[in-house]
């Protein structure tokens, strides 16, 4: 069993009200996270919960774990369809997600991440 | 997916995909084409003179502060010769810009330049706290934009600047496309991608970020670790510029190049002539010298309305009604102070600007 990550993840232009007015976070995620699985297809195949198809954590599944355990008020302004609401960049050690596969980009422990909001006033 | 080296200079990593052109660059050569972008903005459109006083509208937002460094920046680098001032407005809103105008004045200190605060309750007698309580959050943000247009014009008028540029950048101009289609405002659309806009009585007003995309302008100073204050008005979720603006959003996460490409149509848009003969003539605002497509200008008709206690009267035709059915305007009401650009070139003026903290 690989050890958990230790991320840290920072929020702003607007974002960190959404999370206790907080702007850094530090967290730790499990390295390998459920893969999103065919209703009774595990079962059906006698897996048991812990033969679940699993895969190695990544931006996708921190973004759907910040939802669920960090966001405290009005999720619409965080997620949309899946992913961060459009309008919302998103930083992997300071590099732009797009570079690094968005979503897909894998995890590793040490790793930054930076959500900024572009919806506000200039 | 591996880190990819800088399409520009081959050496770098790069740190950016840029929307426009899905290019792959790192973060110097995206300072410096983010930079040198600006600068032939203005370089094509001709905007400054040397010896311009330029005023450049700072809400403490990233836009204006990005504004005011890449301004500061490109003054020195090519050496433009300007002038350079930061003229802030202060609606009046509680909570929202009382804490934007202290960032305003932290880049006075970081940029080195003078700053100006204007503020609708001593302009126009009514704050935006005022207003909304009397008008509702539904049109109150119309209130506050003509009012901050007359504001700028008038702080700029004071300064005795040449040029006043705000940081309206591609994602607004493509917004404010959009919005005019949807609204059929015709003589907006023709008026709304213009870089400059100048009439007889009023200042040249330009937008250096027209070209220049929200995500670069946010990028910009996350990396050069630029101080702005980012919270949205907490009158905006009513704003029917919200629709434009998710719908906007939308069509770049399919196709970045969307917010270009709409400011290119706004562009190339050709008004009929028969619908250009509809449209109404620039004249000057009876009570306060300010230009106007009326005989009373936007701002004065929005004060009028709220003086009297009728404030949809400029917004709706049937509150309008309601308004002139109980006759003329009293004599004692509060107006705006008349409008006049100070004469010929600008002499240097004793003004009070805000003291450095």
């Amino acid at each position: 069993m690989a050890s958990p990550l230790s991320l840290k993840i920072e929020f702003s232009g607007g974002l960190e009200l959404l999370f206790s007015n907080q702007r850094s976070h530090r967290i730790s995620l499990p390295a390998h996270v459920p893969s999103p699985s065919v209703k009774g297809a595990d079962a059906g195949l006698g897996r048991s919960e812990q033969e679940q198809a699993r895969r190695p954590a990544d931006i996708a599944y921190l973004i759907f774990w910040l939802r669920d355990n960090l966001l405290k008020e009005r999720e619409a302004l965080f997620v949309e369809d899946g992913t961060v609401r459009p309008g919302i960049l998103v930083l992997v050690n300071d590099t732009d997600w797009e570079l690094e596969g968005e979503g897909e980009y894998v995890l590793k422990d040490g790793d930054e991440v930076v959500f900024i909001s572009t919806l506000h006033g200039g | 997916m591996a880190p990819r080296s800088c399409a520009l200079c081959n050496d770098a990593r790069a740190i950016l995909k840029r929307p426009k052109s899905g290019q792959q660059i790192c973060k110097e050569c995206f300072f410096y084409v983010f930079e040198t972008e600006v600068h032939n903005t203005i370089t094509q459109a001709a905007l400054f003179n040397p010896g311009d006083r330029v005023a450049i509208g700072a809400s403490g937002g990233k836009d204006s502060t990005v504004l005011a460094h890449v301004m500061k920046t490109l003054n020195d680098r090519y050496q433009y010769g300007l002038e350079l001032f930061l003229l802030s407005i202060d609606e009046g809103i509680t909570g929202y810009r009382d804490d934007s105008l202290e960032t305003v004045k932290r880049n006075q200190q970081q940029y080195d330049m003078p700053l100006k605060i204007l503020s609708y309750d001593e302009l126009y007698g009514w704050t935006m706290d005022a207003i909304v309580s009397q008008v509702g959050k539904k049109n109150n943000c119309t209130f506050c934009g003509v009012f901050r247009r007359q504001a700028l014009d008038r702080g700029a008028a004071v300064l005795a600047v040449d040029h006043i540029v705000t940081g309206h950048n591609a994602d607004d101009i493509a917004e404010t496309v959009l919005m005019n289609i949807m609204r059929g405002d015709i003589a907006r659309l023709g008026r709304c991608t213009m870089i400059c806009t100048q009439g007889e009585d009023t200042i040249k007003r330009s937008k250096p970020f027209k070209y220049a995309y929200e995500k670069e302008i946010v990028m910009y100073a996350y990396f050069k670790k630029l101080d702005y204050f980012s919270t949205e008005c907490i009158y905006s979720p009513d704003a029917y510029r919200g629709h434009a603006r998710a719908f906007l959003k939308d069509l770049e996460a399919a196709r970045p190049s969307a917010i270009i490409d709409i400011i290119h149509s706004g562009e190339a848009f050709e008004i009929k002539e028969e619908v250009k003969a509809t449209q109404k003539a620039q004249q000057t605002c009876k009570r306060c010298g300010y230009m106007s497509s009326n005989e009373l200008c936007k701002a004065c008709t929005l004060l009028e309305g709220l003086e009297r206690g009728m404030a949809g009267a400029a917004i709706t035709e049937h509150a309008r009604k309601r308004l002139d059915a109980e006759g003329p305007a009293p004599t004692n009401l509060r107006t705006i102070p008349l409008f006049q650009l100070p004469p010929g070139p600008r002499a240097a003026v004793s003004i009070t600007l805000e003291a450095a903290p």
